[in-house]
């Protein structure tokens, strides 16, 4: 049978921020690159980043500087983080930031004409370089159209269902045209997964329908470990109404800006939950808080910019002690802190979000929030250097890989991570391509495999719909793997998996395979089921609280899980896990954390 | 041509639309005023009489400007003046093009089939619009004066229901006038770092300045014709005697 | 609990039509909403392209009840609900199936614009530029490039004209030329080339703009004002014949 084929050196999965700079680094190191992307390009889930990318640029505050962001970052992440890709990160950040100014980005601007940063959850100083609230859009269309002038293939609308290999090294990738339906098969040396997050795998998702673990579950098929897979962020502030927008972000720039949150006593209530960790730091009196709200360099932090996790187990607690409001969340409520020009000017698509989807003015009235999916920490394991995975030839950037945010990433911290392991994938996935001397071979075997798996659908082997597996799968990980977990749940959860599996096995699809978006979902089925799959079990066996995974039977981190870090790997079949011990920090690194 | 191009589609007829909303009613009121006022005008500026009364004179004869032996109405002399502004102007340009042309008559609506060519031929003369402004802005000087001279009734001071007319009225055209993007190019709008550009903070202000205007250049624009018309129609019918100029003081 | 009728364009391109669903209404809905709605129960093959569902990503374009929207933004409770809604695909663009269109010439024309090329950067790495400066084309980056404007433009929709970038590429040249670090001179390509003179400021894709950008007013007049200035002002002309200015140097 004959495919359409596509050679290159390198080939991209995923047009985000991370694929996106990956694509522009590789091919700026001269090989040929390809770039496939599920959706059109420029409508990666990146475009939903909303508060900024954290780089200690010291514009806003001169105090801060690479020491004081890894340090933020290794805290934030409850210790979990892998130091050297943190240490890369803090050190690399304002450089990739300046870079994106270079291509064309416009942030806002201090009042000198430098970059201007904004304070964020989590971090020390205002650290986050933005554009307004829509950052994240002003990235990727910065790398898209410098991306379109540097030569590289874009495959838009393309979907890729199995990675190719040839015998242990990567190959390629087989897949197929949203449009036609029709096979493509993709040669490449070296492939970068840069696919993004997982969030469809819950019910109530900051994520788009692209955010179905595809790159996760691509690299643990082909032989690759996942890591800290039950490291899972809920972000507090969700919109929960109405109903058809449950789940959409708001971004903490709103609580960077001044909102605070309120129970429905009309309690500022995160005064009551400061862990010891941030006691420090954090102000304990509604009077400091606001005296940091003016500026006053000695105030400390308010509660509400303590680190995600903290947050959203908070406001679920207030809710779960009858004080929640009308719809199960929180009040938050930045009207009564600022200007109505203010919260225009600052967060400009809050307001137009909530004006549109929620008929509430967020300038006159508090907006009803509650945690919604957000953020995988877990992923592709990779190398801090060079962004490979286990598996020669595989790379791994951005959302799909793991190990920079540890147990709960800091809000700014991830576009950053796009930009700087994004382009570390590219140039060493470039620098492979470049060293492979003999040529590549794919099987017909391997091939026809690949297709079988993908026409499944169509056969006629069963009648279930494949809406209505995703929605059962997405009920079973909201209730039993979800924001809080607990042991009963976890396994039952890995039961109904086993369940889903077998339906999935069994979904129908009608039509052709012309824009079959039943057929799409039946595919990404596949990958939701493997990614949950991993979050479960992984979060089975952590048995204690930490960051983004909190266990009600396991309250308390404890130090014999700090050592160690949570694989999954495939063997014979079946996923299998197993702890490792976490790298030894080095000793001037320790110091930073004090 | 290649499949990814426009035009590849089938061609609607003239009018097709899915739209439900009452979407002919602002291209029909459109023409309609903007149909009522050029025959008034027109009526009006052939008349060559009955244009000043007292110390009010019709904004279409002003400047008045009588040469000898000119034998048609002195208004025709001066009014291509602020007709070309309005002609070229951006506003002007939407309404009569939706109104009149019907490129396109309304959003998603399908527009007239002859032959579309953008600003090409006689249409090139729109990017002359600037030209006009100077014009214009020299008419405001003008209507200001008639504005003041309006209050002065035989060397003493009064108001008549006529002064505060041709006052208003300049007042309307100023505010359509400085409002004109040829005008927000020119103050500012050309500057591409007012930081650094000399008398950029200043210039930057300007611009500010001329947007809150243009912001609501269609309304202007409007509220400035309408008065115009019924500036001249008033001083008409005083000069006539078929109403009197009551005073106020 | 209370239904609505919708005619939703089901079909490819040789042919196609309006089939009725019925979809129960919840509180807060969006259309994109009940496309969804519609594909999980009655048509699991019905093809829409859709993203983020917060008017963030702009994929959700279509022609509700005649009028170019963002599907995901479109509350029902705007619409009259006691009649059929319909939706359709964008009219502008060559069909692909159901409410999806071809929308890639809208990448061939981003590639034709040259990209921003910046002053040399200061002694510490970096670029100096004004808030006051970058604040009037920081408007035109909020475009999410859901092609809109693209597709109710007449110039292309009606006129089939396939020389003119329109309106979403227009305001991307205005960033570039009005940007305090470019050093490029665009004018020439924006007459010759992008044919900005076939815009005729009938101001639609202001109208249809979900991210409420002043295209016209703020991105496409300025151009004009500027290639006016370069290329059709005598005054200007012998301004640059005293001063040896260049017709397209920026200021």
């Amino acid at each position: 049978m004959s495919h359409e084929i596509h050679e290159h050196d390198v080939l991209v999965i995923g047009a985000g921020g991370a694929g996106l700079r990956a694509a522009i680094e590789a091919s700026a190191l001269g090989v040929s690159v390809g770039l496939v992307s599920k959706s059109l390009l420029g409508k990666a889930h990146t475009v939903m980043a909303e508060g900024g990318m954290a780089a200690s640029l010291g514009n806003t505050d001169d105090r801060d500087d690479w020491k004081m962001h890894f340090r933020d970052t290794i805290r934030g992440g409850k210790m979990m983080g892998n130091w050297k890709m943190v240490e890369i990160f803090a050190k690399e950040a304002p450089d990739r930031v300046n870079e994106l100014e270079e291509w064309g980005a416009l942030f806002d601007r201090t009042e000198d004409g430098r970059i201007a940063q904004r304070n964020f959850g989590g971090h020390r100083y205002p650290r986050l370089a933005h554009v307004g609230d829509r950052t994240g859009l002003e990235m990727i269309r910065t790398l898209q159209n410098h991306g379109i002038h540097q030569g590289v293939d874009i495959y838009m609308e393309c979907t890729i269902v199995e990675l190719l290999m040839d015998g242990d090294r990567i190959a390629g990738a087989f897949g197929y045209w949203r449009e036609s339906g029709k096979f493509v098969i993709f040669k490449a040396k070296a492939v970068i997964l840069a696919t993004g997050g997982v969030g469809k795998c819950y019910r109530f998702t900051s994520n788009s329908w692209e955010c179905t673990g595809d790159g996760q579950a691509l690299a643990y098929r082909a032989g690759a470990s996942l890591v800290g897979m039950e490291f899972v962020q809920f972000h507090p502030t969700g919109m929960i109404w109405p109903p058809s927008v449950r789940g959409v972000l708001v971004t903490e720039g709103v609580r960077g800006d001044g909102g605070i949150l309120k129970n429905n006593l009309g309690e500022r209530f995160m005064f009551n939950y400061i862990p010891e960790m941030f006691a420090a730091e954090t102000a304990d009196t509604v009077e400091e808080a606001s005296r940091w709200l003016e500026k006053d360099p000695n105030a400390r932090r308010p509660p509400e910019l303590l680190t995600r996790d903290v947050v959203a187990r908070s406001i679920r607690a207030e809710r779960l002690a009858g004080r929640g409001s009308p719809h199960g969340g929180a009040f938050l409520d930045i009207a009564s802190q600022r200007s109505p020009e203010y919260i225009k000017r600052k967060l400009p698509s809050m307001y137009h979000q909530f004006k549109h989807l929620g008929n509430l003015d967020i300038t006159k009235e508090p907006m009803e929030v509650g945690p919604t999916c957000h953020y995988i920490m877990g992923g592709v394991l990779v190398d801090p250097e060079t962004a490979g995975s286990d598996v020669p030839g595989l790379y791994s950037a951005g959302e799909a890989a793991g190990g920079l945010h540890g147990a709960n990433r800091l809000g700014g911290n991830s576009l950053t991570d796009l930009i700087v392991f994004g382009r570390r994938a590219g140039q060493y996935a470039a620098e492979y391509a470049k060293s492979l001397k003999s040529s590549i071979k794919i099987s017909d075997a391997q091939l026809k495999q690949v297709e079988k798996v993908a026409i499944a659908p169509f056969e006629d082997s069963g009648k279930e719909n494949p809406y209505q597996v995703f929605q059962d799968l997405q009920s079973c990980m909201e209730l039993n793997s979800g924001i809080v977990r607990v042991k009963s749940e976890l396994e039952t959860c890995l039961v109904e998996l086993e369940k889903l599996k077998e339906r999935a096995a069994k979904v129908k699809v009608e039509g052709n395979r012309h824009f079959n978006s039943g057929w799409h979902y039946a595919l990404d089925l596949r990958n939701l089921l493997t990614v949950s799959e991993a979050i479960s079990l992984s979060a089975l066996h952590r048995e204690e609280s930490r960051g983004g995974h909190t266990r009600e039977d396991f309250p308390d981190s404890t130090e014999k899980f700090e050592k160690v870090i949570t694989i999954v790997k495939e063997k014979g079949g079946k996923m299998t896990w197993k702890h490792e011990p976490k790298s030894e920090m080095p000793e001037e690194l320790k110091e930073l954390l004090a | 041509m290649s499949e990814t191009t426009p035009g590849s589609s089938v061609s609607r007829p003239f009018l097709e639309t899915r739209r439900e909303d009452n979407w002919w009613v602002g291209p029909m009121a459109t023409a309609m005023g903007l149909l009522a006022f050029t025959v008034y005008t027109t009526w009006a500026a052939l008349q060559g009489e009955h244009y000043s009364w007292g110390p009010y004179l019709s904004p279409f004869y002003s400047p008045l400007i009588k040469p000898e032996g000119w034998p048609l109405s002195p208004a025709i002399l001066i009014l291509w003046a602020p007709g070309g502004f309005r002609l070229t102007c951006y506003y002007y340009r939407k309404s009569y093009y939706r109104a009149f042309m019907a490129m396109p008559p309304a959003c998603a609506v399908a527009a007239a089939p002859h032959k579309y060519r953008g600003e090409r031929a006689l249409f090139i003369f729109q990017n002359l619009h600037r030209f006009f402004f100077y014009l214009a802005m020299l008419f405001v000087v003008i209507l200001t004066y008639d504005a003041i001279i309006a209050f002065n009734f035989d060397g003493s001071f009064g108001i008549g229901v006529g002064s505060i007319v041709l006052t208003l009225n300049a007042v309307f055209i100023a505010a359509f006038t400085f409002g004109c993007n040829s005008f927000r190019h020119l103050v500012g709008g050309n500057v591409d770092c007012y930081s650094c550009a000399s008398m950029g903070k200043q210039r930057h202000l300007l611009w500010r300045v001329v947007t809150f205007f243009n912001k609501k250049h269609m309304e202007w624009a409007w509220i400035s014709l309408f008065w115009v018309g019924f500036s001249d129609a008033y001083v008409r019918l005083v000069s006539m005697g078929i109403i009197t100029d009551m005073r106020i003081l | 609990m209370k239904e609505v009728t919708f005619r939703v364009f089901r079909g490819d391109k040789e042919k196609g039509e309006l089939k009725e669903y019925k979809v129960p209404l919840s509180e807060g809905m969006v259309v994109l909403d009940a496309i969804h709605e519609i594909q999980a129960t009655e048509a699991n093959d019905l093809a829409v392209r859709w993203n983020c569902k917060a008017g963030k990503c702009g994929s959700c374009g279509a022609e509700i009840n005649g009028k170019p929207r963002l599907m995901c933004m479109t509350r029902m409770d705007v619409l009259p609900m006691d009649k059929p809604v319909t939706v359709e695909p964008m009219k502008r663009f060559p069909l692909v199936k159901d409410l999806v269109t071809d929308v890639s010439w809208n990448f061939e024309v981003n590639k034709r614009i040259r990209p921003l090329k910046p002053q040399p950067r200061q002694a510490d790495g970096t670029h100096r530029m004004m808030q006051m400066d970058v604040e009037r084309i920081q408007e035109f980056h909020k475009c999410i490039e859901c092609f809109l404007c693209q597709n109710v433009c007449h110039v292309m929709r009606d006129h089939k004209i396939t020389d003119f970038i329109g309106p979403r590429f227009l305001i991307r040249c205005a960033t570039l030329v009005m940007h305090p670090l470019d050093t490029e001179n665009r004018l020439r390509e924006l007459k010759d080339d992008f044919r900005i003179g076939y815009c005729n400021i009938t101001k639609c894709c202001t109208e249809v703009c979900p991210e409420e950008i002043g295209i016209t007013d703020n991105a496409i007049i300025p151009l004009k004002e500027r290639v006016a200035g370069a290329f059709y002002d005598p005054l200007a002309w012998l301004w640059r014949l005293l001063t040896g200015k260049k017709a397209d140097q920026r200021t």
